[in-house]
């Protein structure tokens, strides 16, 4: 068993050769409640990754779930966090657009994946996988999926400054070109902006 | 160790003293620029049973206790106006009719005694009193009470929103419940004191990435009330669901930053079951708990004051003495941190 990360809410080990995430328990929290909640959410994600993978998203396979710790395949690669700043220009844009068409089924699919950086999408053999579906949820609101893609914008934003511009517009070619109603959520987008935490009232 | 009089500390430092006025609670806060409090005089309003703040009521409350409150705290520290060197005040978020009262007040000592004056943003002072108190120097804070929810970091100049409600803030969540049963206001420590004979019953748990919801928990145990489950048992699921919530937003923005301190402060900072809740996690997570002591926790003229010298010090310099109603926490460039 190798210990491979430890996030806020599970830790995540090979073994023989399969990625375990294994939802803890947490002491702060009444057992009813921990067992519960480690419980829903570990089928949840499961549910929902094996939905992606149906509708053509790269993710992790599952192999199988079991109380609280999903079994899949292992992607090792390079995350796009450190490949986007080692690559060219024109390798960054194809991409890039490449992560827009991926987000694009997901929406088609009804998930949305809560998470979007750059730590969570890792191109292994030149193909691009999403990982980390923790904060995954069923949703088909205009309002979910352009506050999905403005999670994506911001962590370019802070992570990528630099390629910003070029990162962003080729996400969104290829975001419209895997999803349909992608009017209506890039307005919302621009609204998002214009509102709440994300910018002066 | 060297001895001061409080008369050497007045010659040797500044001293600022501030007014709070956002929403229930009229204080005056005298600190020095060392960080010694000298004075923390308040009057808080008390809205009638079975009802929430009534905004003209607490104006009309502020409005009649702001001279006594005043005259408490400059005996109670033992200076005249005439020892004061600036004048804070908290400018906003609040209630319009309250805040108001604060501002004119403020307008007026300064003018009359010819004192600097600047504006407070409420949530902000919070925090900094907190770090004072508790000495941590640059943590995840944890901001609850009556009006806000919110899981705050600094980052790249500001105090950044990592978690917040979506709706209404816990303590107002607890204190809603508490009116629907027919508990008396303030109703967080009657509902921690019910909880300590209560068992779980299902409630909704809802967060949502980073955001919290706690209007619908309230529905969810108002129903189990009006079904007939013991009143003990929902104010133990509704603090135990309300908090792990809580908990769970601050661990993700802990995991986050990677903050080696957590701090509590505001008004629910007081509930024991959350301040060992938040205890644990920390232990588990490997860093530092601290919450701000009992006295600090409400809402108090203190840290009013201690924020302002802060912004002052730093070079602020308030140009429109207007109350901000609405005012996000992120909108205040921390300028006395690096």
């Amino acid at each position: 068993m190798k210990l491979v990360g430890r996030g806020a809410e599970a830790i995540l080990y090979v073994e023989n050769g399969v990625l375990v995430k294994e939802r803890i328990s947490k002491g702060y929290r009444i057992k009813e409640l921990d067992e519960k909640l480690r419980s829903r959410r570990t089928k949840l994600e499961s549910r929902i990754m094996i939905r992606a993978r149906r509708y053509g998203v790269n993710v992790p396979k599952v192999m199988k779930t079991e109380d609280y710790k999903i079994f899949m395949e292992f992607i090792e690669g390079k995350r796009l966090k450190e490949f986007f700043n080692e690559t060219t220009s024109e390798n960054r844009k194809k991409i890039a657009k490449e992560v827009g068409r991926m987000i694009g089924l997901l929406h088609s699919s009804g998930i949305i994946h809560g998470d979007l950086t750059t730590s969570n999408m890792i191109l292994r053999d030149g193909e691009l996988y999403f990982i980390d579906f923790g904060l995954a949820f069923h949703s088909t609101s205009v309002e979910d999926r352009a506050v999905d893609l403005h999670l994506l914008e911001q962590a370019y934003l802070s992570t990528h400054h630099e390629y910003f511009e070029e990162l962003w517009s080729s996400t969104i070619i290829g975001y419209k070109e895997t999803f349909e109603n992608w009017g209506k959520v890039l307005s919302r987008l621009e609204e998002i902006k214009k509102r709440g935490r994300y910018s002066k009232r | 160790m060297l001895y001061f009089s409080k008369i050497d500390i007045y010659l040797m430092f500044m001293l600022c003293l501030g007014i709070e006025s956002t929403a229930h609670t009229f204080g005056v806060g005298i600190v020095s620029d060392k960080g010694e409090i000298l004075a923390n005089s308040k009057d808080v309003y008390k809205p009638p049973h079975g009802s929430g703040i009534v905004p003209h009521d607490a104006k009309v409350h502020h409005e009649n206790c702001k001279e006594r409150v005043l005259e408490d705290a400059l005996k109670s520290a033992g200076v005249d106006l005439s020892d004061i060197d600036l004048i804070a005040f908290s400018q906003g978020p609040g209630l319009p009719p309250c805040l108001w009262v604060g501002t004119e007040f403020a307008k007026k000592i300064s003018n009359e005694n010819n004192i600097p004056l600047i504006g407070v943003n409420h949530p902000v002072a919070h925090i900094e009193i907190a770090k004072l108190t508790t000495g941590a120097k640059d943590p995840v804070v944890i901001y609850v009470s009556g009006g806000n929810t919110q899981i705050l970091a600094f980052a790249g100049g500001r105090y950044r929103v990592f978690g917040e409600t979506e709706d209404i803030s816990i303590g107002n969540a607890l204190d809603t419940f508490a009116r629907k049963v027919g508990l008396p206001y303030p109703g967080g420590p009657k509902i921690e004191k019910l909880a300590k004979s209560g068992k779980y019953v299902e409630l909704p748990y809802v967060v949502k990435g980073m955001d919290l919801s706690f209007s619908g928990i309230v529905t969810a145990a108002e129903k189990l009330y009006r079904d007939g489950v013991k009143l003990e048992n929902i104010c133990f699921s509704l603090q135990e669901t309300c908090f792990s919530m809580l908990v769970e937003v601050t661990e993700r923005a802990v995991a986050h930053t990677g903050k080696k301190e957590v701090v509590l402060t505001g008004g629910v900072a007081a509930n024991k079951r959350l301040i060992e809740m938040l205890e644990i996690m920390c232990k588990e997570r490997g860093c530092s708990f601290s919450s701000v002591p009992m006295e600090y926790s409400g809402d108090n003229g203190v840290m009013i004051s201690w924020t302002g010298i802060l912004a002052y010090k730093s070079g602020q310099r308030t140009k429109n003495f207007d109350p901000i109603s609405r005012w996000r926490t992120d909108e205040v460039e921390i300028s006395w941190m690096k």
